[in-house]
């Protein structure tokens, strides 16, 4: 044991994070059809009824209509706001046939061809990215 | 008696898991990152572990939101390869060592470490490609595994400090089993990376090498990081690091590096890796 740490303190920082949705108990919330939405795709049975009818399948899980929206776009910054998880979201970009490298790109706003460029020199600095407050 | 003779850590990039299965270790793009476990597929042949203790983390593979356990402890016969979305990987059926599972579980409870105990499940390449890095493409892993499951997931994971001494505590356990075997414990996962959001592709060398040379010698800095810290410095995932210091925990005092690798980039991720000897 390190002493208590401020539970509140403590998930005040986890939102001072420039550009990144750190998984909380509040996200996890949020998110808990929408993420058991995403595992079911685990299952080759499941994908092909998914593939066929993309919107129907949906209709089966208590997912909002904002969450079911980002979903068809692939939007995947919108739906780590909405409390999708990307261990979880990662069942519907592969089951589109995608990697995690072509996925996260699009997190990124860059295209493909840059952010794997990026990756090779070495990838994205920390510098001013690590705290919204500190500006640094 | 069991003793525990070494330490590895490493990141276990699905991708990599791909490259091995795939064939393409040679290309330029992955040769750099394959190149510096070279060294240790030969001493792990010389090594000739009985078991690892391989703690690593599921991806929403054998756990989903439903449940969510903080540390779990897989006791079964043996632990097949999951289906991850995209069929399983071609790789041997787990075998574990319940034997030495079940002593370890209980002698954690008794230690305080409230552990939850796993008697079937899928593994994910979360501990399928430590194996594959250390030991390439045998028909059958050259030894028993015992995963041990951590939730680096959901927030909030359990703290460095926390990790480290739950090492200290399988030490102690393995200490007591009085079968005479050579186990080795593994970390895995990391180094630094980030998967998600516009910040996305975050890579911090400098702190991912400062961890490194903090794993070797007699200090025990490494276990008082504040996750603030992971998540600002080495992106969300480099969270994943916690799970090295369950390893360094259980070498005791210190520790004497036998061998280190570090590159950038494999897909989204900083690969590290290192074997150590406690001293």
């Amino acid at each position: 044991m390190t002493g208590p740490t401020d539970i509140h303190n403590y998930l005040a920082e986890l939102e001072d994070i420039p550009g990144t949705r750190v998984f909380t108990a509040a996200r996890a919330r949020r998110g808990y059809h929408l993420n058991q939405f995403a595992m079911s795709l685990m299952k080759a049975e499941n994908r092909e009824r998914w593939k066929a009818d993309e919107r129907a399948y949906l209709d089966e899980w208590k997912l909002d209509e904002e969450q079911k929206q980002a979903v068809l776009d692939r939007d995947y910054n919108r739906l780590l706001d909405l409390g999708g998880n990307i261990y979880f979201l990662a069942k519907v970009f592969s089951t589109d046939g995608k990697s995690f490298l072509q996925a996260v790109s699009t997190m990124s706003g860059m295209s493909l061809e840059d952010y794997s460029a990026m990756m090779i020199a070495g990838g994205r600095s920390p510098e001013g990215l690590r705290s919204i407050k500190g500006d640094n | 008696m069991a003793r525990i003779t070494a330490g590895v850590a490493c990141s276990h990039i699905p991708a990599l898991g791909v490259a091995v299965d795939l064939g393409k270790t040679e290309e330029a793009y992955w040769a750099p990152a394959f190149a510096g476990f070279e060294w240790t597929r030969n001493w792990e042949k010389a090594a000739k572990p009985d078991v690892v203790i391989l703690v690593y983390n599921d991806h929403a593979t054998a756990f989903d939101m439903k449940i969510i356990p903080t540390f779990a402890i897989g006791c079964a016969e043996e632990f097949k390869p999951a289906d991850e979305g995209w069929g399983p990987r071609k790789v041997p059926v787990v075998k574990g060592h319940p034997d030495l599972a079940w002593h370890i579980a209980q002698s954690l409870i008794l230690d305080e470490f409230d552990m939850t105990i796993i008697n079937e499940m899928d593994v994910d390449h979360g501990l399928t490609v430590p194996l594959s890095m250390m030991f390439g493409q045998p028909d059958e892993w050259p030894c028993k595994v015992i995963p041990l499951a951590v939730n680096v997931v959901t927030y909030p994971p359990p703290s460095g400090n926390r990790c480290w001494a739950l090492g200290e505590a399988i030490a102690r356990a393995v200490e007591s089993f009085p079968e005479d075997l050579n186990v080795q414990v593994w970390g895995t996962g990391g180094m630094s990376h980030q998967l998600q959001g516009p910040r996305a592709g975050l890579i911090n060398a400098e702190w991912d090498n400062r961890f490194l040379d903090g794993l070797t010698g007699d200090s025990d800095a490494l276990r008082y990081i504040p996750h603030i810290e992971y998540l600002r410095e080495t992106g969300s995932e480099g969270i994943e690091m916690v799970m090295w210091l369950v390893m360094r925990g259980a070498l005791g005092a210190a520790t004497r590096m036998l061998h280190r690798h570090y590159h950038v980039p494999a897909s989204n991720t900083a690969v590290g890796h290192i074997v150590l000897e406690p001293i």
